[in-house]
């Protein structure tokens, strides 16, 4: 035994005291907590949160072809999920057709593969798009997936102020820690803006981004940069939109946000409080929000495949079931639960209906979802809210005195952050200071794996095919003329959007649009970390 | 040709394919460096054809790819074609990253020297990139 105690620190070192009591908490406590939604939001963004509406259990899913996709979207939502949430593989993500020789191992790998308006529509066959709500996991690409799936909408017959869903469109997260961008950053935010501008116009159900801290999170960062980094990248976007001469309460209300749920459960829960009160803060004294709606934070969690292992993989159920309950404690939108088995492969149909059985669970029998809030006024939970607030404020002001978000990360500097966050964790892993069970605490080495996800080797083929039924059968004047007019209005600097979607009517493929945004903004190459 | 166990081996890490994630490869990177070892991070998005050809313009002892994607068992299969076509054949080749127990057993199968599946422990997998660069160089150092 070490004579020294080793100080107690939460997941993202913030010493802790032996015990909380009413001189742990600060003066105007019933100032800083609020009503829930009201400002300053610390309860919740919504009156009446879970009594009224639970969060939605919004698994994330997508595989093989659009086909494929379709069939695991029919399973979810006859086993009760209540949204839906679509996977890209990489090179949707990245804007290159199934047939591009760059990508042929990766199609539908990691996610469905988009080429055409078709596969969109074939995504959503027999699902009536103006009764769903759908988060679309893309950036890169977002405007042309948003523009695609806007034209399958039409074709439906469905009104587009009845579309609902998310597009996370967060570029600024992928150069900072999931480095699927495409274009340098001032065009990708320009498109960002292109999105939410339409979105402010024409889809009053549907959230044009989302403002992400959960890549950074997975990549590394702790809870206090998660939410400093955020803010950061909310502040930018906002002073983007501004300058674009958009209204701040014209597109506020339908920011929304996306964090990450680990294993620290008093601190997760904490840091979405302490998250809602710092946009409300902004939102009505940095950025003058005339209406209430602009200041309220709402997010959607998904739990941490970072903090999954490999080794005794049945161990996740209970490390998802954690985090699914912090998600809960603080008052997510929505939530995704990891499959057991994501360490090792992409889930297979058991896990993900396990995974989505968990929020089952805690919705219905663990009693959590039965009042608002139920952590406020714990001594403990108050202090971490001020604490964790206050550290994620000094974060932002680095940000701000190193010139803001996106010149940093021309930098490369809260790239480097992260990854020395990441490396500091690990350093704890080996030496045993972070216990991680099974891992390096309660080893066994019984090598036992569950039976796991088996990619369909045809699929990729079948999407080939298909793509190339649909060059062969389009009008290609047609798709010529639609691309030189969206290239003018790239140039020009007018909204692409209903350009991209007229592309994408007359059948261009993603990747025709995406080579269209090349040859005008370039490709970015990141900075080398060392 | 080198011509003795180097004080310091040269890895060559790279991300191949479209696949972004890199805290692994950082991670991994920063143990090396921290063990002793020259790293030359590739970046993301690297070509088989690229990955042989910095190899050999760094005289590598040691390649590295990390792939989280799933297509492990393609790009290996790729790079060591590269690598063969750059008569860079004998250097060797280890992937770490998501990576199913069976597919460990067919990248060896493939000529993959070493395989580091997610959860793989630091200091074992440094200690293993070592040993196997000490063990690739035609000379053994003289003591």
């Amino acid at each position: 035994m070490s004579s020294e105690p080793r100080p107690v620190v939460t997941d993202s070192g913030i010493p802790l005291d032996p015990i909380y009591d009413a001189t742990s908490v600060a003066d105007d406590l019933a100032g800083r907590l609020g009503r829930p939604g009201e400002p300053p939001f610390t309860r919740g963004p919504y009156q009446t949160m879970y009594r009224e509406r639970l969060w939605s259990m919004r698994q994330y899913a997508g595989y093989g072809s659009a086909d494929d996709t379709n069939a695991r979207f029919r399973y979810l939502l006859d086993q009760g999920q209540t949204a839906l949430s679509v996977a890209f593989d990489l090179p949707t993500q990245l804007g290159y057709d199934s047939d591009d020789e760059l990508v042929l191992s990766e199609v539908g790998r990691v996610g469905v593969a988009i080429d055409s308006v078709e596969d969109m529509e074939a995504v959503f066959a027999g699902l009536p798009i103006d009764q769903l709500s759908v988060n679309f996991t893309i950036n890169g690409t977002a405007p042309i997936i948003l523009a695609f799936y806007l034209v399958a909408a039409e074709r439906q017959g469905a009104d587009l102020a009845q579309v609902a869903g998310t597009l996370q469109n967060d570029i600024l997260k992928e150069f900072l820690a999931r480095k699927t961008f495409i274009f340098p950053p001032d065009h990708s935010i320009r498109l960002v803006a292109d999105v939410v501008e339409y979105c402010s116009e024409h889809l009053p159900r549907f959230n044009g981004i989302s403002i992400t801290g959960y890549h950074a999170r997975e990549a590394g960062c702790d809870a206090v940069q998660e939410i400093g980094l955020t803010m950061a990248s909310a502040i930018a976007y906002t002073e983007a939109f501004l300058a674009r001469g958009l209204d701040f309460d014209a597109f506020a209300p339908r920011l929304s946000f996306h964090f990450s749920s680990q294993l620290d459960l008093f601190e997760e829960a904490s840091k979405v409080r302490a998250a809602r009160r710092m946009w409300s803060s902004l939102a009505l004294e940095r950025f003058g929000a005339k209406k209430e709606t602009s200041a309220r934070l709402r997010f959607f969690s998904g739990c941490s495949g970072a903090t999954l292992t490999a080794q005794q993989p049945l161990n996740n159920v209970v490390r998802s079931t954690l985090q699914c309950l912090a998600a809960v404690l603080g008052g997510a939108q929505s939530i995704h639960v990891m499959g057991y088995d994501e360490a090792l492969e992409i889930p297979t149909e058991e896990s993900v209906r396990l995974a989505l059985r968990t929020q089952q669970i805690i919705a219905h029998e663990s009693g959590v979802a039965k009042v608002i809030d139920p952590l406020a006024g714990s001594y403990f939970v108050e202090h971490l809210t001020d604490e964790i607030e206050e550290r994620a404020w000094e974060l932002v002001r680095r940000v701000e005195d190193g010139g803001g978000l996106v010149e940093l990360l021309a930098q490369g500097v809260p790239q480097r952050w992260v990854a020395e966050s990441a490396y500091r964790y690990e350093q704890e892993v080996r030496s045993g200071e972070r216990v991680k069970v099974g891992v390096n605490r309660y080893v066994d080495d019984d090598g036992v794996v569950p039976p796991l996800f088996e990619v369909d080797g045809a699929s990729a083929a079948r999407q080939r095919e298909r793509l190339a039924g649909r060059l062969a059968e389009r009008d290609g004047d047609a798709v010529a003329a639609a691309l030189a007019t969206l290239r003018t209005a790239l140039v020009d600097g007018t909204n692409s959007m209903p350009h991209i979607m007229q592309a994408g009517r007359v059948g261009a493929t993603l990747g025709e649009i995406a080579d269209t945004m090349r040859a005008v903004f370039g490709v970015y190459r990141e900075p080398q970390p060392w | 040709m080198s011509t003795g166990v180097r004080p310091r081996p040269r890895v060559v890490l790279a991300k191949p394919g479209l696949d972004g994630h890199d805290r692994g490869v950082k991670v991994v990177g920063m143990a090396l460096r921290d063990a002793g070892a020259e790293v030359v991070y590739l970046g993301l998005q690297q070509t088989a054809a690229q990955i042989a050809r910095a190899a050999a313009a760094e005289d590598a002892d040691v390649i590295g790819l990390s792939v989280l994607s799933g297509v492990h068992v393609d790009v290996a299969r790729q790079v060591l074609a590269a690598c063969a076509g750059e008569d860079l054949g004998d250097v060797p080749l280890v992937v770490g990253g998501t990576i199913p127990p069976a597919d460990v057993i067919r990248l060896r199968d493939l000529g993959v020297r070493d395989v580091f599946p997610v959860g793989t422990p630091l200091d074992d997998l440094v200690a293993r990139i070592f040993a196997i660069a000490a063990t690739e160089e035609e000379v053994p150092d003289e003591q």
